[in-house]
């Protein structure tokens, strides 16, 4: 069956006074429909950029420069303009970090359902409210006829959060990026958004790539999970996999600083050094100044990649593979 | 938010009483009330009987309060220079005034507004630039130059438009009117630009700045991502969020206008309260003065009130929470 | 995904920051100026003209003010071109009464920018001291303080100035008006525009007020005054700076407007403003140039300082809005 997102060596490069930086370097990935991608990695890594890109919304200059993006099978150009908006909302929906920000603050959020609505969908002003209603019930939004003129700043940040999830929703997409959805919010309320993101999709058969740095959402919710160093796939493979046997040195890192997973061992264990930037990534594999287990080929070209290297890491010698010996 | 409203009246009062209080000290102690009423032979009778009568023997929150009492009625005294009622004089003098800063609020409202939009949208765009370097020019220019300026080229130069005075008006009674003869309206023109370029620039800069902000903000991302089209974003959603703070600064700007008229009537002789004031200033005509500066308060604090309740009605976060 | 860092540092050591000044002269500053063509322009030009008016008795080919060297047959000379009667060639032509409008621009200018930097430094003294005075004292004092500011600001500041012209005018004897004039112009012209200086020093003296180091000198013993002076002030220098040079740009058109008005500079002591009020009169009768230099000066001073001062604030870039 087609995968519903199906993305091939996507390239980001961001063109400098001081030359070109590539931000997201060869990603590669599938996303089933109704499957859960999740994407993590620090802040710098490119799970943002490369969400923005499939999406079409990279701010300029910075541009899809190599690779190709296909939705449902079809290839999509991102750096089109023209097309590309006519994907956003009907054929990929996108969930923001911050529902405080997301929301037009001067219309009601019934107007704005009913324009994303109007502008996807051959329906009279009558028909998209009662799409609109429908579309806050789902989200879990009580009384949601009664609430559809109000404005956003009546809302808390939680139901702010449902209101942006039923607008990306509302056109019903094939393919939902979710960047950092409940990040901003408090803890209380991100497992009921990660919960409803998730029972949503899978209803509709939605793919999402669920874009987040939280470890412990991606093991709640997501049904694979994708590694990203300095804008390279370092790992992807089924979450119960990549959590309990991480094959990246990298993601074994990641592993020991998340509190949960290493619970009970005292202090957290800290990758040392920092995740270098993009214009200033090392020969090889981009990890292996910071790699205990480091050989000379990991400092040369060409760097491990996913499938070559190993099935699911981009490591010339994955942990726990017992090749550390031979080489 | 009734209580705030109350509250915005509240203030306006005080701030009308506080410059009450300047006007009265001007009037009060600034040049000799009874010097410059009575002439040079006068007896020490005459200046204590005067002194009686216009009350400068009582006590002075008495007076000051007697001023403006009399000033609520519209009685600012007896101009020094014209030995006429200053109310009177304001009053024929008003519509001039008020018709020029109308027109040139209007010019500058609607072409800050427009051209503000344009030179967001087309930020990189040779014209915007264009327009964005000669507005630099336009804020360093002096009003008064500009006036000169349009004189020169459109009076001295093509003879096309005159360069002073109202033109014909009617009067319609209780108001004179130039908006209704062909040459009331042509000279309109120069002092209408002259006074609203300089109010137009800076709303032009103002919403420029402001909607480019407002192109950045996430909602702006947000309804891109939804899909929306460029121009429903730009005109539905960033120019609605980019007036909000716009209307504040051009409500203070429009009570700007009617102060600049000053210069601008100066420039081409327009006989409105300007050119009352700057000959009240050069013969020290301290009644006009006092009265002048009441009635421009109370039209400063008249359009803060009106963009204060406006701004209330175009943003819902202040209906709710005041 | 990081550990929280270690604090090597034991955090109850107040640590003053660097002074204001100095991160602003060693940073970016001068970077900025060296690769901003405008500022450079902008500076360069200001300069030509403000050294050119200081050294006006130098610069210039002739005193206008000194009747001895005035001649009337000289009136109405054109620019570059020897006079019918006496064979006389001006650079910018003669006025009315013969005086060589170069040299009548050059003193003008003296009187307009010696308002203008009075104006300024009047306004800046008076807007720092009850700024800080608002910010350190808080309560009663402050809020008089910035009710006050807040009415002025209400009004434009060139009408403010014509008042405190108008008032000032009517105090002072008829026989001491022009005498006093360029001094009653500077009061004016500073009094209408303290506000932006004692709003941004007050803010600052509020946020510095409550930082460590300030709690630390005065558990130290220091008292306010000297807290004040030897801690804060250094830190609001950059705003100010912007400040006063855009204020020095508004200074100089009030003037150049308050005098074009008829209630500035008086005729004995023209300023640049007064020049362009003469210069009206001869417009329709085609001698344009009594009235173009001095404007097209006017117009370059008030323009480069106003770029200068537009650098300013985006180099150093407080947030004065």
């Amino acid at each position: 069956m087609t995968p519903t997102l199906s993305i091939r060596d996507l390239t980001v490069d961001i063109p400098t006074r001081r030359g070109t930086l590539r931000v997201v370097d060869g990603v590669s990935w599938d996303i089933a429909a109704g499957e859960i991608l999740g994407v993590v990695g620090e802040s710098g890594a490119g799970k943002s950029m490369t969400g923005a890109a499939v999406m079409g919304l990279l701010d300029r200059p910075a541009h899809v420069s190599g690779g190709t993006v296909a939705l449902k099978g079809e290839a999509l150009d991102p750096n089109d303009e023209d097309a590309m908006r006519g994907v956003r909302g009907r054929g990929i929906g996108m969930v923001f970090q911050d529902p405080l920000t997301s929301l037009d603050p001067l219309m009601t959020i019934g107007d704005q359902l009913t324009e994303t609505i109007r502008r996807h969908l051959p329906v009279g002003q009558g028909e998209a409210r009662e799409r609109a209603v429908r579309a806050l019930e789902e989200v879990g939004i009580p009384a949601a006829a009664d609430r559809l003129d109000a404005w956003p700043h009546e809302f808390s940040g939680g139901m702010r959060q449902r209101v942006v999830i039923a607008l990306a929703l509302c056109a019903e997409p094939d393919l939902v990026i979710a960047d950092e959805p409940t990040t901003a919010l408090d803890v209380s309320v991100q497992a009921q958004i990660t919960a409803l993101l998730k029972r949503l999709c899978r209803e509709r058969g939605t793919a999402v790539m669920l874009i987040t740095h939280d470890m412990g959402v991606i093991a709640e919710t997501a049904d694979r999970v994708a590694v990203l160093y300095a804008g390279r796939l370092a790992e992807i493979g089924p979450v119960r996999d990549v959590l309990t046997d991480p094959k990246h040195p990298y993601t074994q890192g990641l592993m020991g600083a998340t509190p949960a997973a290493s619970a009970g061992k005292g202090r957290l264990w800290q990758i040392p050094g920092a995740m270098p930037r993009a214009g200033s990534l090392p020969d090889g594999c981009a990890f292996h100044p910071r790699c205990g287990k480091a050989q000379d080929v990991c400092r040369r070209d060409p760097r491990p990649e996913v499938g070559r290297a190993h099935p699911r890491a981009a490591c010339w010698f994955p942990v726990g593979e017992g090749a550390e010996a031979t080489a | 938010m009734f209580a705030y409203i109350l509250r915005r009246i509240l203030q306006s009062v005080l701030v009308l009483l506080a410059v009450g209080l300047v006007a009265f000290a001007m009037f009060r102690f600034v040049g000799d009330p009874i010097d410059s009423m009575l002439g040079q032979e006068r007896t020490v009778e005459d200046i204590e009987r005067l002194r009686e009568r216009l009350g400068l023997n009582d006590p002075f929150p008495v007076q000051y309060f007697d001023f403006m009492a009399r000033a609520v009625q519209g009685d600012f005294g007896i101009s020094y220079r014209q030995a006429r009622p200053v109310a009177d004089i304001i009053a024929e003098r008003l519509p001039a005034t008020l018709e020029l800063a109308l027109i040139s609020g209007v010019f500058a409202i609607a072409l800050g507004i427009g051209l503000g939009i344009y030179t967001a949208i087309n930020r990189r765009g040779v014209l915007a630039n264009a327009i964005m370097s000669a507005s630099l020019i336009g804020v360093s220019l002096p009003t008064f130059l500009i006036g000169i300026l349009l004189i020169y080229v459109f009076g001295v130069q093509l003879r096309w438009l005159p360069t002073f005075g109202r033109g014909e008006v009617v009067d319609l009674g209780w108001w004179t009117t130039g908006l209704l003869t062909v040459s009331g309206l042509k000279s309109l023109i120069l002092p209408a630009i002259t006074l609203g370029l300089y109010q137009m620039t800076l709303i032009m800069r103002l919403v420029r700045s402001e909607m480019l902000e407002q192109l950045r903000a996430d909602y702006v991302r947000f309804a891109r991502a939804r899909g929306l089209s460029e121009r429903a974003i730009r005109l539905r959603h960033a120019l609605k969020n980019t007036l909000v703070p716009v209307i504040t600064v051009t409500g203070l700007q429009l009570g700007s206008i009617i102060a600049f008229a000053i210069i601008t009537e100066t420039v081409f002789q327009w006989p409105g309260v300007g050119l009352l004031f700057i000959n009240a200033v050069q013969f020290v005509d301290i009644p006009v003065m006092a009265a002048y500066l009441m009635f421009i308060s109370v039209m400063f604090v008249g359009i803060n009130l009106v963009v204060d309740l406006l701004y209330v009605r175009v943003d819902p976060r202040l209906r709710a929470e005041r | 995904m990081t550990d929280a860092p270690m604090l090597d540092v034991p955090p109850d050591a107040p640590v003053k920051p660097p002074s204001r000044w100095r991160r602003m002269v060693e940073s970016d500053l001068w970077y900025a100026f060296r690769t901003s063509p405008v500022a450079i322009v902008a500076f360069a030009v200001s300069t030509l003209l403000i050294l050119s008016a200081v050294f006006a008795p130098w610069v210039a080919p002739s005193n206008p003010f000194d009747p001895a060297s005035l001649d009337l047959m000289n009136g109405f000379t054109p620019p570059m071109t020897p006079n019918d009667f006496t064979g006389a060639t001006f650079p910018m032509g003669t006025d009315d009464q013969g005086r060589g409008v170069f040299s009548t621009i050059l003193y003008g200018m003296r009187i307009s920018l010696f308002v203008g930097f009075m104006a300024v430094a009047f306004a800046m003294v008076l807007g720092i001291t009850l700024g800080l005075i608002a910010g350190w004292a808080g309560g009663v004092v402050d809020a008089v303080i910035m009710r006050v500011a807040d009415i002025q600001l209400t009004f434009p500041s060139i009408l403010v100035a014509m008042l405190i012209f108008g008032i000032a005018k009517g105090v002072i004897p008829v026989q001491n008006r022009d005498d006093m004039a360029i001094w009653v112009l500077i009061i004016a012209i500073g009094l209408s525009d303290w506000v932006q200086f004692a709003r941004v020093v007050r803010g600052a003296t509020m946020v510095e007020s409550r930082k460590d180091y300030v709690s630390a000198a005065r558990l130290a013993g220091r008292r306010g005054p000297s807290i004040l002076f030897r801690h804060i002030l250094p830190n609001v220098l950059s705003p100010v700076l912007v400040i006063a040079t855009i204020s020095l740009a508004l200074a100089i058109i009030a003037e150049a407007t308050l005098s074009f008005l008829g209630v500035g500079a008086p005729p004995t002591q023209p300023s640049l403003g007064t020049l362009i009020r003469i210069g009206q009169d001869y417009l329709f009768s085609g001698e344009w140039w009594i009235l173009f230099f001095p404007a097209a000066t006017l117009l370059m001073l008030a323009l480069s300082v106003n770029l200068l001062g537009d650098w300013l604030r985006d180099a150093l870039n407080p947030r004065l809005r």
